[in-house]
């Protein structure tokens, strides 16, 4: 029994960590459906959204809420102007130099963070709702804030589960990404659809970076944690958003059993073990469909 | 311009084109070896540095410029080459072999991680090359009684017979030979039909395949001889150093090298020292910059990092040819001056057709 519990408290704080990974996972599935871009500069997203929270909260003095509102509409906007000037432009280069492109993004954006006045290469904090409470359910703890990212995540997913599955512009984007010049031809605006992609992948950063600040605290490094969500985005299927979100539980759960249960390190590679066996086991991940390439 | 007539399929596989272009690489390798002569240590080091990083971004340049095949865990191979040869040296091994035995170290994981390779593509490979590299770079740390863990190691300087590489001209003239000898293997491979397998490759997989060429040899060959001149660079790089540790061997060192050879024009052997140059130059250039700006800027830690950034975003926005590209081009415009077509070198742009289910 005691046994049980502890595996069960490992396997609920790994859900959380998962569901961050599942989230930025997300944002990388998302713009691979649409683009067939991978954005290496997403982890960087989370870190510019949780420093305009910890500005909004700290300096301003907005209440918690609004502030997570306006930092994922804000950063919606930031991903928006990014595609507009930078990444429309490069559409049809090569795959490779995209990816570096987002890779400087990424230098760029961190490395600006710390320039700002106030936000720089400190650690900062700052207070939520949740901040210092917790549950317990029998021997089970858990802090409200692992609930309440759990809890969100799971909201989040069913809002654009019903965007991509009612909306008229939602249908648009599944069938660009399925077609684009089917879709152009149906009268949607590839673009458009390229340019809300964007908005909402970014959006989906700020919202986990704020999400993530509680537990790691606001940092300009936080956002490498987004190098752990490829794992969970190939194990999902690379264009399945189901699959981000169930990849991410399955690496965070694993991260933190073998954060228990095996000798120090085998934790940071846990997550890098299980992406390359499954890239070699079944590349098209749990989720994913095996494209055939047409010449 | 100038046209040759052409009289047999050696003339086109020549290793100089032009009789010029031999005289001309001759006087660059004698300019390089008199460069001690008159410049300081300060400067030779640099030489010695882009030298050293020169060796590993033609390895690279041959995977990813020549094949396509992403690599993001170069830094990988340059840590194995780096703790082989410090291993090697600690127990008394010389360095005549343990250089070698550093590339050939990293040449046989090469193959290992090519294997693989085989069954992944652009993105995919991208990120499994990573996972690659941040798994290798857990075990540096980890497999503390052969590295020393985060103590990292010393290196002694080496030795080969009575020579002793301590001086920064005596090291300088040591890289310098290395990678002479490394651009000779590289032009040659370039132009035996293992070079040419790799080309087709890179320019269509599926007719490669259809010529006869075999994915799976020319693949991890390619894999095995990019990570060989990688891993003898990390060997050069130990003993230049002295002292190494895992941290020096990150995903941003494998990322350092692919902006290497971006910034420097991908599929070129020219592209590849190039970019190397230019990296090593850049803090230079940014510390001549530093009295022009203000005060506020300058203080900044984090402007090395930005400007790196958005030297990398501006090359792939508005030169994805590169450094060589831009000689090309400039050398190009004189050539059929006043005729230059800003055409001749515009890209044709690959429009993707998604059909998915």
């Amino acid at each position: 029994m005691e046994l049980f519990n502890e595996i069960l408290q490992t396997i609920l704080s790994g859900v959380s960590i998962g569901c961050i990974y599942g989230l930025v996972a997300l944002g990388f599935v998302l713009i691979f459906k649409a683009t067939e871009i991978i954005n290496f500069a997403q982890g960087e997203m989370m870190v510019l959204g949780a420093f305009i929270a910890l500005t909004l909260i700290n300096v301003l003095g907005f209440p918690y809420w609004i502030a997570l509102l306006l930092t994922t509409v804000l950063l919606g906007l930031f991903g928006m102007l990014l595609e507009r000037t930078v990444l429309r432009s490069l559409i049809g280069e090569p795959v490779f130099a995209i990816v570096m492109l987002t890779i400087g993004l990424g230098y760029f954006v961190r490395s600006s963070v710390s320039m700002v006045p106030g936000w720089g290469t400190d650690t900062h904090g700052f207070r939520t709702p949740f901040t210092d409470r917790v549950v317990r359910y029998g021997e089970l703890v858990l802090s409200w804030e692992q609930l309440a990212i759990i809890l969100m995540t799971g909201a989040l997913i069913l809002i654009l589960f019903a965007f991509f599955r009612f909306t008229r512009i939602g249908v648009a984007m599944r069938a660009a990404s399925q077609n684009q010049l089917a879709a152009a031809y149906m009268g949607i605006s590839v673009n458009r659809v390229f340019s809300l992609t964007w908005t909402i992948s970014a959006a989906l950063g700020g919202f986990a970076g704020v999400l993530l600040s509680p537990i790691t605290f606001v940092h300009m490094n936080m956002g490498f944690i987004g190098l752990k969500a490829f794992p969970a985005a190939v194990l999902g299927g690379f264009g399945s958003i189901p699959g981000a979100i169930v990849g991410g539980l399955i690496i965070g759960i694993t991260e933190s059993l073998a954060g228990v249960y095996l000798p120090v390190g085998w934790k940071d590679i846990a997550a890098y073990i299980i992406l390359i066996l499954v890239l070699i086991i079944r590349p098209q991940g749990l989720f994913g469909i095996q494209e055939k390439k047409k010449v | 311009m100038r046209f040759i007539m052409k009289r047999d399929y050696y003339q086109d596989i020549r290793l100089f084109k032009y009789r010029s272009t031999f005289f001309w690489y001759l006087a660059l390798v004698i300019g390089c070896f008199l460069a001690p002569t008159v410049l300081d240590d300060y400067f030779i080091s640099q030489l010695t540095f882009i030298c050293m990083y020169s060796v590993a971004t033609v390895g690279l340049m041959l995977l990813t410029g020549y094949t396509g095949q992403v690599s993001m865990g170069h830094a990988a191979f340059f840590g194995i080459g780096a703790f082989t040869s410090a291993i090697l040296s600690s127990k008394g091994v010389p360095f005549v072999l343990a250089l070698p035995a550093a590339g050939l170290l990293a040449g046989v994981v090469g193959i290992f991680i090519g294997l693989p390779a085989l069954r992944l593509s652009g993105l995919y490979l991208a990120i499994a090359t990573m996972g690659f590299g941040f798994i290798v770079e857990e075990i540096l740390v980890r497999w503390e009684s052969l590295t020393h863990g985060n103590m990292g190691m010393m290196v002694d300087p080496p030795s080969i017979g009575p020579l002793l590489f301590e001086s920064e001209t005596s090291y300088y003239y040591l890289t310098l030979v290395i990678l002479t000898l490394t651009i000779l293997a590289a032009r040659n491979i370039l132009r035996s039909p293992t070079g040419r397998a790799m080309i087709a490759i890179r320019d269509s997989e599926v007719a490669a395949q259809a010529m006869g060429i075999s994915m799976a040899k020319y693949k991890t060959t390619a894999f095995a001889i990019s990570a060989f001149f990688t891993g003898v660079a990390g060997s050069l790089y130990a003993h230049k150093l002295t002292f190494i540790n895992p941290e020096s061997f990150t995903i941003f060192v494998s990322i350092e090298f692919l902006a290497m050879i971006i910034v420097g024009g991908l599929g070129s052997i020219h592209g590849a020292v190039f970019g190397a140059a230019f990296i090593i130059f850049l803090p230079q250039l940014i510390i001549m910059t530093k009295d022009y700006m203000p005060k506020y800027l300058a203080d900044q830690t984090g402007l090395d990092p930005v400007l790196y950034g958005l030297m990398i975003i501006l090359f792939i926005l508005f030169e994805p040819l590169g450094i060589y590209g831009r000689w090309r081009k400039t050398r190009f415009y004189f050539e059929m001056f006043p005729l230059y077509k800003k055409d001749t070198f515009r890209r044709e742009k690959k429009y993707f057709k998604a059909e998915r289910h």
